[in-house]
């Protein structure tokens, strides 16, 4: 039973940083660059929590709701005013520039909330028992809301023309150019997505632990972004297994009283030994070559 | 009356100068020919007209219309699609979804059905093959898949750049044959060529490009005849 609890809440912890590496990946795959303010998203969409559920004392709901709408809209608004200018520069000038992204949404955080916690405490949620077996209602909930929103996302790159044509956007961009697609709108469209994903990563967060600072996001966007390479990053399914091989592994070091200080070392190793063995990540592709 | 009208196209690659300044105009209902070696200026003409390249100078017109600044993905509703070099299909699409993508500035349905059943008629192969992953195909199907998907939009104007690149030459004939067909059935076609002697064959007129400059034009059997076409590119 013990061991099932561990791997319950190494599934959910796990959901939330496949929701998070989703975000990283869609926007490599398709706009060719690593957003390394990504982790921030998710602690701007904890402060909107904070605003409106706490300070405004909306449904948690309708709070959730105004975080995703908050951080589309701030992830679109990150794109085109900051990479978009930049779209066809060296990649290096993009990487630094998201990484500076990053620090300008922590510093005004900062200014605007300080810098010590709010709590953000929008449900009591307490604990499910099935016999002798008890597991916190916000594992299940967690997993339960990811499996459906990753479902969907699948089902929504599978199956819609828009979805198609994200990845023929990720695959060639030019001949997706030729066919008629606007690729800046695609590119919108996936910052859209990866943010309003973030916004439900914080979501899941604060439930687990009410504390919202300007670096929320900071330490679950590396690991994120971690699970994303491990994963093969580009590749959506990579990105899901990725987060959630990180969260049962994260759970499982987690358990054992004298390892549990290195889980933090021991989630990185497993990046440098995945990159020895499989360079392009566990579902990553290989470079086709080209004709 | 020119569907396709190049003036002074420039085109440089950061200081190095790719096109000097080339002037060429399509026809409606014609199939012309721009051939040329390894590293005339080709495909850049290509990308640049389409503005997939940027140009520097230069004015650009298709169907009267100034299309020298529109962002390429704007043209293809304008009727002018081009099968890019190398072929460049979605591998990791499948034929029916690449497909898909040829049509993606159609919204209606029922036309979308009646041209993929025109494509699978003309292509037959690709029809057995509807749910395969494209990166699974042959080179020859590859090329009639990537044909098939600038079909889709229906073009006034098709642009190839290099369609018998890397087949064997059973599907060269095979390629040129339904190019041909394509034409009588009404589409113009620019066709770009290192396959010189196939291109001239089918094209009612040709440019020759040589390090990006246009040095012949004529008819395709005027050029065919012309000594300097046949020592360079013809092989005697």
């Amino acid at each position: 039973m013990n061991f099932l609890e561990t791997l319950l809440n190494g599934l959910s912890s796990g959901s939330t940083y496949a929701m998070i590496a989703l975000g990283y990946t869609m926007v490599y795959g398709i706009a060719k660059m690593l957003n390394f303010a990504h982790g921030d998203v998710i602690m701007v969409g904890g402060y909107t929590l904070y605003v409106t559920a706490v300070t405004m004392g909306w449904n948690p709901l309708l709070a959730l709701l105004m975080a995703i709408i908050c951080c589309a809209v701030l992830g679109v608004t990150i794109e085109k005013l900051a990479y978009k200018p930049l779209r066809g520069a060296s990649p290096l000038a993009v990487l630094i520039t998201a990484i500076g992204m990053s620090y300008l949404l922590q510093s005004v955080a900062q200014i605007i909330f300080g810098s010590a916690d709010r709590m953000v405490r929008l449900f009591e949620l307490g604990k499910i028992s099935i016999g002798s077996f008890q597991i916190s209602a916000y594992t299940v909930v967690t997993l339960v809301c990811s499996a459906v929103i990753m479902t969907a996302l699948t089902l929504f790159v599978k199956y819609t023309r828009i979805g198609r044509a994200m990845i023929a956007v990720s695959e060639d961009r030019d001949a997706a150019q030729l066919m008629g697609i606007n690729v800046n709108f695609i590119i919108t469209i996936t910052f859209a997505i990866g943010s309003a994903l973030a916004a439900f990563a914080g979501f899941f967060m604060v439930l687990k632990s009410p504390p919202v600072n300007s670096t929320l996001g900071a330490m679950p966007g590396i690991k994120a972004f971690t699970a994303a390479v491990i994963g093969g990053i580009g590749s959506i399914p990579g990105a899901m297994l990725g987060g959630i091989l990180m969260g049962i592994v994260e759970s499982v070091a987690q358990t054992n009283a004298v390892i549990a200080p290195f889980t933090v070392a021991i989630e990185f190793s497993i990046l440098i030994v995945i990159l020895l063995v499989r360079p392009s990540g566990i579902l990553g592709k290989k470079r086709r070559e080209k004709v | 009356m020119a569907l396709l009208e190049v003036k002074d196209l420039e085109v440089y690659y950061g200081v190095i100068c790719a096109l000097k300044g080339i002037s060429f105009q399509v026809n409606e209902g014609e199939i012309v020919a721009l051939i040329g070696a390894n590293g005339a200026g080709k495909t850049t003409m290509m990308q640049s007209v389409v503005g997939i390249i940027p140009k520097k100078s230069g004015v650009v017109t298709f169907d009267g219309t100034d299309i020298t600044k529109t962002p390429c993905h704007k043209i293809v509703k304008l009727g002018m699609t081009q099968v890019p070099e190398g072929r460049r299909i979605f591998q990791e699409l499948t034929v029916y979804e690449n497909l898909m993508m040829g049509a993606f500035t159609k919204n209606d349905q029922k036309q979308f059905k009646d041209d993929l059943d025109k494509m699978f008629d003309l292509f037959p192969r690709l029809k057995e093959r509807r749910n395969q992953i494209a990166g699974t195909l042959s080179g020859g199907e590859q090329q009639m898949l990537a044909m098939s998907r600038a079909l889709m939009s229906n073009p006034k104007l098709l642009m190839l750049d290099e369609p018998s690149m890397g087949l064997a030459p059973i599907l060269v004939d095979q390629i040129f044959d339904i190019i041909k067909e394509l034409h009588k059935a009404g589409t113009t076609i620019l066709l770009v060529e290192q396959n010189a002697n196939k291109a001239l064959q089918i094209a009612d007129r040709a440019y020759v490009l040589e390090t990006g400059s246009i040095m012949l034009s004529g008819t395709g059997a005027e050029l065919a005849q012309s000594d300097a076409v046949r020592k360079a590119y013809l092989g005697g």
